[in-house]
């Protein structure tokens, strides 16, 4: 089989595509690239269509070698990436060709990169998806993180523009980051003056922040609910344990719950937050559902804008 | 049969929560599995995902094909069709347990705590059958409801790191089985060999929401014969 062999996973890489929806009902989470700007970045770069499935590399320490000739891009978190020593600048495509070792570094800046490949990794859908889940022991390549000696499978691709992602387009991560939150769930049972101080106060990352969910730390804000019948949780839906302490819900998330919740962070500021490693600061702002419409969908035209642009270095 | 009362609620930039009353109930649950049909004909591929569970369903949205207030009003308009007192009957299932100390280790716990015999409380386990109320929190676990009174239990107060598969568990009013190992806080009282989450099955849960399910005890030689496992090491003790 032709593809990519893993000479060394790093401290954490997941095969993803954009997720598994509409599985809910099986209990089964959605998955996906936890930052899925800059992994969509990263297939738009390659021309591929965007739930095509990549690999996502927490931390940084990815080795592979290639064993047909291709072209890659890795985006996300900043990290010296090279193929075979020689430096490759992130957000752009590269030929690599048979036998190339491609080296991605420890992360300087954000958490997680991304790394695709022209094409694509063939992976067997579970669900409908690629995603891995390591809760559930689904997606990827038997429900696992990748290990050394994996093959990822991929066709030989031997011509592509080598287009790239101008500098002033690509993310920053910033170590005070402000989440836009659409309010909602059990909004209402939260008094004006816990609201007040949930606003107005900075929260910081903690160390229990994983791909289910970012536990943060600062005023603890009461719920004059303690007790729900668990209920559906959407993807960054906050919820405030009796501990008063939110946790932003991410994409392993359990899909049930019965802590209250504020409401749920926009979709790209999740991405922000899923870049953040412990101690960066947090702050909520609210935001209406439809301001929160018409981000994504300036979002997704600036995106669409700029990508027809790209050109070739 | 009357309009029945809902709530709906923004959720977050793609998703709406439609609450009912809320309260573990079975005319609730059936209005419950009645709006999911409904919402899935009117709103078709506007849909990306929806979650029902004991009294409320997320709905999730494209946002990129239609929008909060549009969803909103096809909502609205879809709910009205809703009747209370219209009862959908799941189908039934009967899955086999073998109840015993070694597969159960908080046989004893809740014997003890409430003055009866370890019989007494497999006894009762058995006399009800249980609705699906809502299927989360791990692929295949399915929340039944609702136990005997006098088999209520309060989760562990510290929460075991492993649960074996298959473990049949209470927590309060619900009793599940585990469809993998996991961590767990619910009270262990039997091993069920049956699997309840298998991705290479068709269909991969021997349960869905709505269903009826019946536990009916089986002995050690039954639970092996039928594919069961006992976990090893041994479950450890009544402790927590």
């Amino acid at each position: 089989m032709t593809g990519f062999t893993v000479i060394s996973p790093g401290v954490l890489s997941l095969l993803q595509d954009n997720g598994r929806l509409g599985q809910a009902a099986l209990g089964l989470t959605t998955g996906g690239p936890m930052d899925a700007p800059s992994a969509a970045w990263a297939n738009r770069l390659l021309g591929n269509p965007p739930n095509t499935t990549l690999v996502e590399c927490s931390v940084g320490g990815l080795q592979l070698q290639a064993n047909i000739n291709s072209y890659i891009a890795v985006t996300g978190a900043v990290l010296n990436v090279s193929i075979n020593g020689k430096a490759a600048e992130q957000w752009t495509v590269h030929k690599v060709q048979q036998g190339d070792v491609i080296e991605l570094g420890m992360v300087s800046q954000g958490l997680r990169a991304y790394l695709a490949v022209a094409g694509g990794f063939n992976i067997t859908a579970q669900f409908g998806s690629s995603a891995t889940v390591l809760r559930e022991k689904i997606g990827g390549l038997n429900g696992n993180k990748l290990q050394p000696n994996d093959l990822l499978p991929c066709q030989a691709v031997n011509s592509l523009p080598t287009y790239q992602l101008p500098g002033a387009h690509r993310p920053r991560f910033n170590n005070i980051i402000t989440l836009r939150l659409v309010e909602g769930y059990q909004v209402d049972s939260f008094s004006n003056t816990e609201r007040q101080r949930f606003y107005l106060n900075s929260y910081t990352v903690t160390s229990q922040a994983d791909r289910m969910g970012y536990k943060l730390s600062g005023s603890a804000i009461q719920c004059q609910q303690s007790q729900l019948l668990s209920e559906g949780i959407c993807y960054g839906a906050v919820q405030i344990p009796p501990d008063g302490q939110p946790i932003v819900l991410l994409n392993d998330r359990q899909t049930l719950g019965g802590y209250p919740k504020i409401g749920a962070v926009l979709s790209l500021d999740c991405a922000l937050l899923a870049q953040a490693p412990a101690g960066t600061r947090v702050y909520f702002t609210p935001i209406s559902p439809q301001h929160a419409h018409n981000a994504l969908c300036l979002a997704k035209v600036y995106t669409d804008a700029i990508a027809g642009q790209l050109v070739s270095v | 049969m009357s309009q029945a009362q809902y709530h709906l609620t923004t959720a977050g930039e793609n998703a709406l929560m439609l609450y009912f009353d809320q309260r573990i109930d079975p005319a609730i649950s059936a209005l419950v599995q009645q709006a999911c049909q409904l919402i899935r004909a009117e709103l078709t591929d506007d849909i990306i995902d929806l979650l029902p569970s004991y009294a409320s369903v997320l709905v999730i949205y494209n946002p990129f094909t239609t929008d909060h207030y549009q969803v909103q009003a096809q909502l609205r308009h879809c709910l009205k069709q809703l009747q209370t007192g219209s009862h959908t009957q799941g189908k039934r299932v009967e899955l086999p347990v073998y109840y015993s100390e070694q597969s159960g280790p908080d046989l004893t716990l809740i014997a003890n705590s409430k003055g009866i015999s370890i019989d007494e409380v497999i006894q009762r386990h058995q006399a009800i059958s249980y609705r699906v109320y809502a299927i989360g929190f791990a692929p295949g676990f399915a929340y039944l409801g609702e136990v005997d009174p006098l088999l209520q239990m309060p989760r562990l107060a510290t929460p075991r790191a492993k649960v074996p598969r298959g473990a049949v568990a209470i927590a309060d009013r619900q009793t599940a089985v585990y469809p993998a190992a996991s961590p767990g806080g619910w009270n262990l009282i039997g091993l069920c060999p049956v699997a309840m989450f298998n991705p290479n099955a068709s269909p991969v849960m021997p349960v869905a929401v709505g269903d009826e399910v019946r536990f009916v005890a089986i002995d050690k030689n039954e639970f092996l014969r039928l594919g069961g496992e006992l976990p090893e090491p041994e479950l450890p003790g009544n402790k927590p």
